[in-house]
């Protein structure tokens, strides 16, 4: 195949990439954006066959590992729980980071397969997209190793911090930029392996000590790398493909870190220097007076929910961790056909990735013109009867509007307490992530439920 | 003078960039996990690189040093491609809208 004509399939495989985000912009186009980029994926795949042109016993081998591949991959979309998403996406995360590290490396040591020049001769330009491309995908694939942990539970969600943190990182950043200044002049493969070394070490040492309520932004920041990532090696291989889609893949995590850090009024920088959620608790302790709270049981929610004309349901994290969704849903059934009008209300950082809840909720059938954004419905809490709070907890705090000295002052939340009454869903009250006492469970109208959230709503259910 | 190919690539790179931004800026926030997941997906096809890579070998040596790093790209890029996009498809999938008449 020409090489101008595999430019040109190339490009159209970017253009379908562009497509199936642009899907995405609303569910009903969202499943035919995910066809135009299986398409695209498959015309670049079969053009780089072709291009090549090699189907000798090679190709064989490629189809077997890419089978091989494919099957894991497909096994796992399957099997997995929509509540283990989080998890699912910073896996995945790992290996484009890991690809992009093992292309580089081949790269390296083979660059005539790639038009580079050759060993210990390799051309300027592409010396430094490889190293670029390398470290950026070792620094993916460590950072979202260690983040896949902390969601599984394996490491603690806990900000790991030491002193000279900040300082150790700020060199090892230095060194990888000196170390890519030196392998361009040398073409040494000793200073090769040392980069992509302390790459793999920067990415584990700058997620650790990010907490577990940082989560959406590790992961979003994660995606954009990965994004990167490939557009370094797309360079490098002088592929258009590669270069429009690790363009499109970075910009969009660096949006959704942005929507996320907006979420919680925090700022980027901050969440990278991280140790959020663990230093402020010292500082609780001291003025944490026992304040009356007010506890009920099913039978009491279900007389209030009966008795109301709106509800409003307030999801979070709690929510996955307990897998009530469906008997959430089951609960909002019976409501609604007791002719009660029900809406979900959605935090952009409830759960721990980006859109988290809306994914639960669908796999619960809830339907999507049913859930709202914040902007959309914070006002219609004012008008509402009940708010039923299940598994939220810091996006619901009104101590982020009245208390300046809060941690979490300023971001932005839901107005629950505006409800007539709020009906909060929890084990204990113990503090959210964020590690601040709720204002809300201490007000007049607030009524505790305490219990495991997806008991509890199946109790309420049978209470209707 | 002739204009160095690179920067055909660079023009590419950076109008992508404000594609992806005006894009994603699109996508509703409800379907921003499924977006993580096909970004996660269409990323993978750095697997054009793990191909050239492994079929750089000839018939006699076709595991060389830098042909095994391009099979291993494919295996992990190959979960990545069917992973990702499977399941984003099972997530959207599930994305209904409110039934008229009940």
């Amino acid at each position: 195949m020409s090489a101008n004509l595999s430019a040109i399939l190339y490009l159209i495989s970017g253009v379908l990439f562009i497509l199936a985000l642009r899907g995405l912009s609303s569910p009903e186009t969202s499943r035919q954006g995910n066809l135009f980029g299986i398409i695209g994926m498959i015309i670049a795949v079969s053009v780089t066959f072709l291009s090549v042109g090699n189907f000798s016993s090679g190709f064989i081998y490629v189809l077997i590992f890419l089978t091989f591949g494919g099957s894991i991959g497909a096994f796992i979309a399957y099997r997995i729980p929509m509540t283990a998403m989080p998890e699912l996406v910073a896996g995945f995360h790992s290996l484009v980071g890991l690809a992009a590290v093992f292309v580089a490396i081949s790269a390296f040591l083979n660059p005539e397969a790639f038009n580079l020049g050759s060993p210990g001769n390799i051309k300027l330009a592409s010396l430094i997209e490889m190293a670029i491309g390398g470290a950026v995908g070792a620094i993916t694939f460590s950072g979202s190793v260690i983040a896949f942990l902390k969601l599984q539970g394996i490491m603690s969600g806990a900000p790991i911090t030491f002193k000279g943190q900040h300082f150790l990182n700020a060199l090892i950043l230095i060194s990888i930029i000196v170390l890519t200044f030196y392998l361009c002049t040398t073409q040494s493969s000793n200073l090769f392996w040392i980069l992509i070394a302390i790459s793999f070490l920067i990415g584990f040492l700058i997620i650790i000590p990010i907490g577990g309520a940082d989560m959406p932004v590790v992961i979003s920041m994660l995606n954009s790398y990965s994004g990167w990532a490939a557009a370094g090696i797309g360079f490098t291989l002088e592929n258009t493909a590669l270069i429009i889609t690790g363009a499109l893949v970075g910009s969009s995590g660096a949006i959704l870190s942005y929507i996320m850090c907006k979420g919680m009024n925090r700022s980027f920088f901050s969440v990278i220097l991280g140790g959020f959620g663990g230093s402020e608790q010292s500082t609780k302790n001291q003025n944490k007076e026992q304040r009356p709270v007010k506890s009920g049981n099913a039978d009491d929610a279900a007389f209030l929910m009966k008795n109301a004309s709106s509800v409003i349901i307030v999801p979070g994290y709690g929510m996955a961790v307990a897998q009530a969704q469906h008997a959430l849903r089951e609960m909002v059934d019976t409501l609604k056909k007791n002719g009660i009008k029900v809406s979900y209300a959605i935090h952009p950082v409830a759960g721990r990735m980006p859109g988290h809840m809306n994914v639960l909720l669908a796999e619960a059938n809830v339907p999507y013109d049913e859930v709202f954004e914040l902007e959309e419905i914070n006002n219609d809490f004012a008008n509402a009867d009940v708010a039923f709070v299940i598994g939220a907890n810091d996006v619901t705090n009104p101590v982020a509007k009245t208390d300046p000295q809060s941690p979490i002052y300023g971001m932005p939340v839901l107005d629950v307490e505006k409800c007539k009454s709020v009906l909060f869903v929890k084990r204990s009250l113990s503090p959210g992530y964020a590690g601040i006492d709720n204002d809300l469970f201490y007000k007049e109208n607030t009524l505790m439920l305490f219990a495991d959230a997806k008991k509890m709503t199946e109790d309420i259910t049978k209470n209707l | 003078m002739e204009i160095d190919p690179f920067i055909f690539r660079l023009s590419i790179f950076i109008l992508s960039i404000f594609v992806g931004y005006y894009v994603v800026w699109s996508v509703t926030p409800s379907l921003h996990t499924p977006l993580m997941s096909v970004t996660n997906a269409i990323s993978s096809v750095i697997i054009v690189g793990a191909i050239i890579a492994s079929l750089s070998g000839n018939d006699e040596a076709i595991f060389t040093s830098s042909s095994i790093y391009g099979f291993l790209a494919i295996i992990l890029a190959a979960v990545n491609i069917f992973g990702g996009f499977l399941v984003t498809q099972r997530m959207l999938a599930m994305y209904k809208k409110k039934k008229k008449d009940k």
